[in-house]
């Protein structure tokens, strides 16, 4: 199993390499540079413009920048902001955690409540409960990230303060002043989390439920319940395992989706993290930090489809890496 | 689907004749069978009975229809209902509730009518997210038929590339392709479609892979026809049923993708009015007026939960197996 995770592992590397080439390409090939916005000033004389053109190396063809920036990566340096010159790796490394608890908690979420309405869903195939999980699944699916996350806000920051109900605070990871405690920090996760959370608990659940229901279907079930198993541990112990597997998959897959998620949330609610910072960097056209978040993301996006594969492969002894 | 396939089997074997002649009736009626026979309802026919019976598709799809006629009908609301155009702006009106001053739905914070910009942003929203979704299926469609028909270098190169775009996380190099490059609104489709296309070709790709060794592409094969024939005439009217299911599951998407860009104020820029660049623009508003939000996030969220159920109906209709 380690040889097949070192040779996913290198075959990632000629991918980034196309993700950087492309990325390079998209922001360099459009006229203009960070220091165009500058000319606007009329104190900004054309000599600095040059100067500073020079000094950030923007005066060369962009292919010849390109390879001396890979050689740097190689290297191990993301080099700095042309922004503000903070080291680009270090600035990364200042938010990710923040993306990262962000997308994990609402990623737990969602699989704490899937799983066990996707399963109880199939258990209860063709009644009221079935039929109305199947219709909040298909209402969420629908919905919009940042039109629900403005809903969530109106109802449990603007409204339940109006009614005099205990409400959620909005905006940042802290309050500002007397901030900084767990119960704060937890408070100020509850709405981006709920908001990334309820989008996959939709699609999610329809899918579990429509597996635990081909599972239920298939012969060793029956041989379960025939030889006089409880319900519960049918349910439990034989089907939803089986019913779990491609789970793992889909997981890995809508991770891509998740972060995108996250680039639209953390921009509603001031959360300091990758999305926020990606955006920031986009409008400022820092290339060398939107160089290093579009790498994090894409390695993020590939680690997380290995992770979801070997998960895969450990639990069901079918797959064999080779 | 079953069922259909089973009464399409049957009147295959009826159509050679052999039956009538053994049981003694004319030649003549034998060609009126077979005239008769022939009108056995074709696949798109079929798919069509089948998306009828479904009464929650059919429902979403006059939905869709009444959002259309909304929307086109934007210069005779301007005109005869509402009395304003999209881009005038009364700001002594500002922020006005529904129902007064003669804003039906009331005015956005530059007192301009939002009902008239619902009908005219929809217009923007619904031609972007149509335009970007044939533009996608033709890039993706067209790169699949071709990597999986060619295979080789071309399929390698066309595959890595793939690969790499469905690395980043689209909305991430879609904010990144918009900010910088600022598009109108049908440069904006086609930046969406050239996002979005990926996925689409890897699927087509494959069921070209698995359509290209069948007999009857082998004949054409070996009758001569060239590689465009077999290609148009030959593989896409085969991979056309997956080719619409996708359209079907591309467009919810691509509004939502629209009007995130457009609320993030990097899609489609005002004045012209879409449903994302207005509530983006009223977001500021949304301590003290939350209805200039959800007012035309409904219209974003109703139009793309009815194109997803008119998706899911049309996909159940031409494969059931693919539905739960």
């Amino acid at each position: 199993m380690i040889a097949y995770v070192v040779r996913r592992l290198l075959l990632m590397l000629p991918l980034l390499l196309g993700v950087t080439f492309l990325t390079f390409a998209i922001i360099n090939l459009i006229p203009g540079s960070p220091v165009t916005q500058l000319r606007a000033n009329p104190k900004f004389r054309p000599e600095d413009a040059a100067r500073l053109e020079r000094q950030l190396g923007l005066d060369r063809p962009w292919p010849e920048r390109y390879v001396e920036w890979l050689g740097e990566l190689a290297r191990g340096d993301l080099g700095v902001s042309m922004h503000n010159e903070v080291p680009v790796a270090g600035r990364i490394l200042d938010v990710l955690p923040n993306t990262l608890l962000l997308t994990i908690s609402s990623l737990a979420l969602a699989l704490l409540v899937a799983v066990p309405l996707g399963i109880y869903a199939a258990d209860r195939y063709r009644t009221w409960f079935d039929h109305s999980a199947s219709l909040a699944a298909v209402v969420m699916y629908a919905m919009p990230t940042f039109y629900l996350a403005l809903l969530l806000v109106i109802l449990f920051a603007l409204k339940f303060r109006e009614w005099g109900l205990p409400s959620l605070p909005v905006g940042g990871m802290t309050s500002p002043r007397d901030g900084g405690g767990f119960v704060d920090r937890a408070q100020h996760l509850v709405l981006p989390t709920l908001s990334l959370a309820l989008i996959q608990i939709g699609g999610w659940s329809a899918y579990i439920r429509s597996q635990m229901l081909e599972t239920l279907g298939q012969d060793f079930v029956r041989t379960a319940r025939s030889k006089g198993l409880a319900h519960r541990s049918v349910i439990f112990r034989h089907a939803a395992r089986n019913a779990f597997l491609p789970l793992v998959t889909l997981v890995g897959l809508s991770l891509p989706g998740l972060f995108g998620g996250a680039l639209i949330i953390e921009n509603i609610f001031a959360w300091p993290g990758m999305g926020r910072l990606t955006i920031e960097a986009v409008g400022r056209r820092d290339y060398t930090m939107v160089m290093g978040t579009t790498l994090l993301f894409a390695a993020l996006t590939m680690v997380s489809n290995l992770i979801a594969d070997v998960m895969y492969g450990i639990l069901d002894p079918r797959v064999r890496f080779d | 689907m079953e069922q259909a396939g089973r009464s399409n089997q049957a009147t295959v074997d009826l159509r050679p004749g052999s039956g009538e002649r053994a049981r003694g009736r004319e030649p003549g009626l034998g060609a009126l069978e077979r005239a008769q026979l022939r009108k056995t309802p074709g696949f798109y026919r079929r798919s069509w009975n089948r998306f009828r019976k479904n009464h929650l598709a059919l429902g979403s799809l006059m939905v869709i229809a009444l959002i259309g006629l909304f929307v086109l009908s934007a210069g005779l609301i301007s005109r005869y209902v509402t009395g304003f155009s999209y881009s005038e702006n009364h700001l002594a009106d500002k922020l006005s509730p529904t129902m007064t001053n003669g804003y039906v739905l009331g005015s956005d914070g530059n007192g301009r009518d939002i009902l008239t910009r619902l009908a005219y942003g929809g217009r923007v929203s619904l031609m972007i997210a149509f335009l970007s979704t044939f533009a996608t299926l033709v890039l993706g469609g067209g790169v699949g038929l071709v990597s999986g028909y060619f295979g080789g270098w071309v399929d390698s190169l066309l595959m890595r590339l793939v690969d790499v775009l469905l690395a980043i996380p689209g909305l991430a190099l879609l904010i990144l392709i918009t900010t910088l490059y600022r598009p109108g609104p049908v440069g904006l489709a086609f930046v969406l479609a050239g996002v979005s296309w990926p996925g689409i070709a890897r699927i087509i790709r494959g069921e070209v892979l698995s359509l290209r060794r069948r007999e009857y592409i082998e004949a054409a094969r070996v009758v001569g026809a060239p590689a465009w024939r077999i290609l148009t005439r030959h593989l896409l009217p085969n991979i056309m049923p997956l080719i619409v299911i996708y359209a079907a599951i591309a467009i919810p998407v691509l509004i939502v993708d629209e009007a995130a860009l457009s609320y993030l104020g990097v899609g489609v820029q005002v004045p012209t009015p879409s449903w994302g660049n207005m509530l983006g623009e009223a977001t500021q508003f949304l301590r003290a007026y939350p209805a200039k939000v959800i007012i035309p996030g409904a219209m974003i969220y109703l139009t793309s939960l009815a194109l997803y159920l008119v998706g899911n109906g049309i996909r159940d209709a031409f494969d059931p197996r693919l539905g739960d």
